[in-house]
């Protein structure tokens, strides 16, 4: 049996009368890419929160990383890696005192931050830019160094909200390379998208509409069911029944 | 008469080059597309030609007018939508688009003509705060909004970033219908698949224009010859194509792409045999169209 990380049930978050996210059901097993897609407004956001420790549900129940979304937010923060395109990085750091900085917010010892840095900066060949303020640092550079950041401290889970957006075709793709290479490494990835080429890399992948789950398979499942050629169109169709206006 | 004609325009902040000598034309009534990453330089190129900003070298004009001596004449013939929403977020919808037109020196029902296929679906929240809506209907305002004094140019810089692939399907068939209407769209956007939509494209990149063409003969131009490759174990896949001498792959939804330089022996049977011989006996491979992404990762390539 795969190991279970993540185990929503019913998940459901009301604001007022407005049901943000309704009811959600699924499972996300260790080390695998599990994409979260849904149209602007569908209830991603609000989902992720609350699995992430950050925002308390109405109802349902869910685990991550084996612990209580109501009861053990603190545990939760401490076993996942989170980055999105909004949140990242110190700009008026370098990129080292960025490193040295979330490693000890991650509860690292001086000695690990030591090895992790120099292990990071030659892993995505920023050697010359060490020194550097992340702000003079190109965006694709920036998003790799991010992402090495929000697992550095090994965490079970780590959470990507968008974080290829606006970055150039091929910069994107070894951004992916370093997700794969992080799933192999057995850690599991949470991740949202407004590419639909990169729906297709995912192992498997829900779609929500209007805050519930409507369609949850792998890519090559999910075409077959909708007797389509590519998620695209797959998102369409599904996407096309929203009734509420975001 | 040219819409836009950018002649060598540069830019530089504190020495750092962002726009390197970029020149091109838009036609009168031609959707044109500006695609490239962020910090390709995009946004200066919006800003300069709309006269915000000043060239620091190279000319430029908006239907015949110089954007830095003729900036008033720009300013009252373009509508410009900038990257960051930039409307009157504790005014209404309606508060929005009626201080648009009134500082253009016009009325909504003027030109409703333009707009009523959007702002339809706006009418049920016209009362609504505009930093209240969702980021959808944020950015169809902000289109009315552009467009109420009735441009001859509109410029948008990224107007579907962040958005969903139906909403943003969508908002290029409002563009579609405002070119018939003979108004002329510099538009950019980080999508590629967004660029087929256009009659030509400029594909951006570090401030410099790499190529400019229409999306079919910027394809026909591609001259490599380009494969696909499908297997079980994607990270396994894309880990031996690395080690095909002469090739370039990359992930390309389902399927790896191999692009082949001209001349180099490389065929189907070849790269199944590489990938055979490197534990991958199930993989299907066979040759593929190129698109505007292969083509554009070539150039950066």
């Amino acid at each position: 049996m795969e190991e279970i990380v993540i185990q929503a049930d019913k998940l459901t978050k009301k604001f007022g009368d407005f049901i943000a996210t309704n009811a959600i059901t699924f499972q996300v097993h260790k080390g695998e890419i599990f994409g979260f897609l849904g149209a602007n407004g569908a209830g991603k956001t609000t989902a992720m929160r609350m699995l992430c420790g950050l925002l308390t549900p109405s109802s349902g129940n869910a685990k991550v990383a084996g612990f209580d979304v109501y009861k053990e937010t603190e545990s939760i923060k401490k076993n996942i890696g989170y980055m999105s395109q909004k949140f990242s990085l110190y700009e008026d750091l370098t990129v080292v005192e960025n490193i040295r900085f979330f490693g000890g917010i991650y509860g690292l010892s001086d000695n690990e931050i030591k090895t992790k840095t120099e292990e990071l900066v030659e892993r995505l060949g920023l050697t010359s830019v060490r020194k550097k303020l992340v702000v003079d640092l190109p965006l694709g550079w920036k998003q790799k160094l991010s992402f090495s950041i929000a697992i550095i401290h090994q965490p079970k889970i780590v959470f990507l909200d968008e974080p290829t957006g606006g970055v150039d075709p091929l910069t994107r793709r070894q951004f992916w390379e370093l997700i794969y290479e992080a799933a192999h490494k057995g850690i599991t990835v949470f991740v949202t998208t407004h590419y639909m080429d990169e729906a297709e890399y995912c192992d498997r992948l829900s779609i929500m509409v209007d805050g519930m789950i409507k369609a949850l398979d792998s890519p090559k499942n999910l075409k077959e069911q909708f007797q389509v050629t590519s998620m695209d169109q797959v998102f369409y169709k599904l996407a096309r029944q929203a009734t509420r206006s975001e | 008469m040219k819409a836009v004609i950018a002649n060598s325009l540069s830019k530089e902040y504190d020495g750092k080059t962002a726009v390197d000598k970029v020149s091109f034309e838009v036609d009168e009534g031609e959707i044109f597309g500006l695609i490239g990453p962020d910090g390709a330089g995009k946004t200066s190129i919006f800003r300069m030609l709309t006269t915000l900003l000043l060239p620091d070298k190279g000319t430029a004009q908006v239907f015949g007018w110089d954007v830095v001596k003729d900036w008033e004449s720009i300013r009252n013939s373009v509508g410009y939508m900038p990257g960051k929403f930039s409307l009157y977020q504790d005014l209404t919808v309606e508060e929005n688009l009626q201080f648009f037109a009134t500082v253009f020196n016009t009325s909504i029902q003027e030109n409703y003509h333009l707009i009523e296929d959007i702002y339809v679906q706006l009418e049920p929240f016209k009362n609504r705060r505009a930093g209240k809506l969702s980021g959808g209907m944020k950015q169809k305002l902000a289109l009315c909004c552009a467009l109420i004094h009735k441009p001859k140019v509109l410029f948008l810089d990224e107007p579907t970033t962040g958005v969903d692939p139906v909403s943003r399907k969508e908002f290029w068939e409002m563009l579609k219908k405002l070119k018939e209407q003979n108004i002329s769209i510099l538009v950019s956007t980080p999508y590629m698949d967004e660029a087929s939509q256009c009659d030509r494209i400029a594909l951006v990149q570090n401030g410099q224009i790499l190529s400019i063409d229409a999306p079919k003969d910027l394809i026909q131009n591609y001259q490599n010859q380009l494969f696909k490759a499908k297997a079980d174990d994607r990270y396994l896949l894309l880990e031996v194509l690395k080690s095909l001498e002469g090739a370039k792959s990359y992930a390309f939804g389902e399927y790896a792409h191999i692009s082949v330089e001209e001349g180099k022996p490389i065929d189907k049977a070849l790269i199944l045999h590489h990938l055979e011989a490197n534990g991958l006996s199930q993989a299907e491979v066979d040759v593929v169209e190129a698109t505007i992404e292969d083509c554009f990762i070539n150039l950066l390539h």
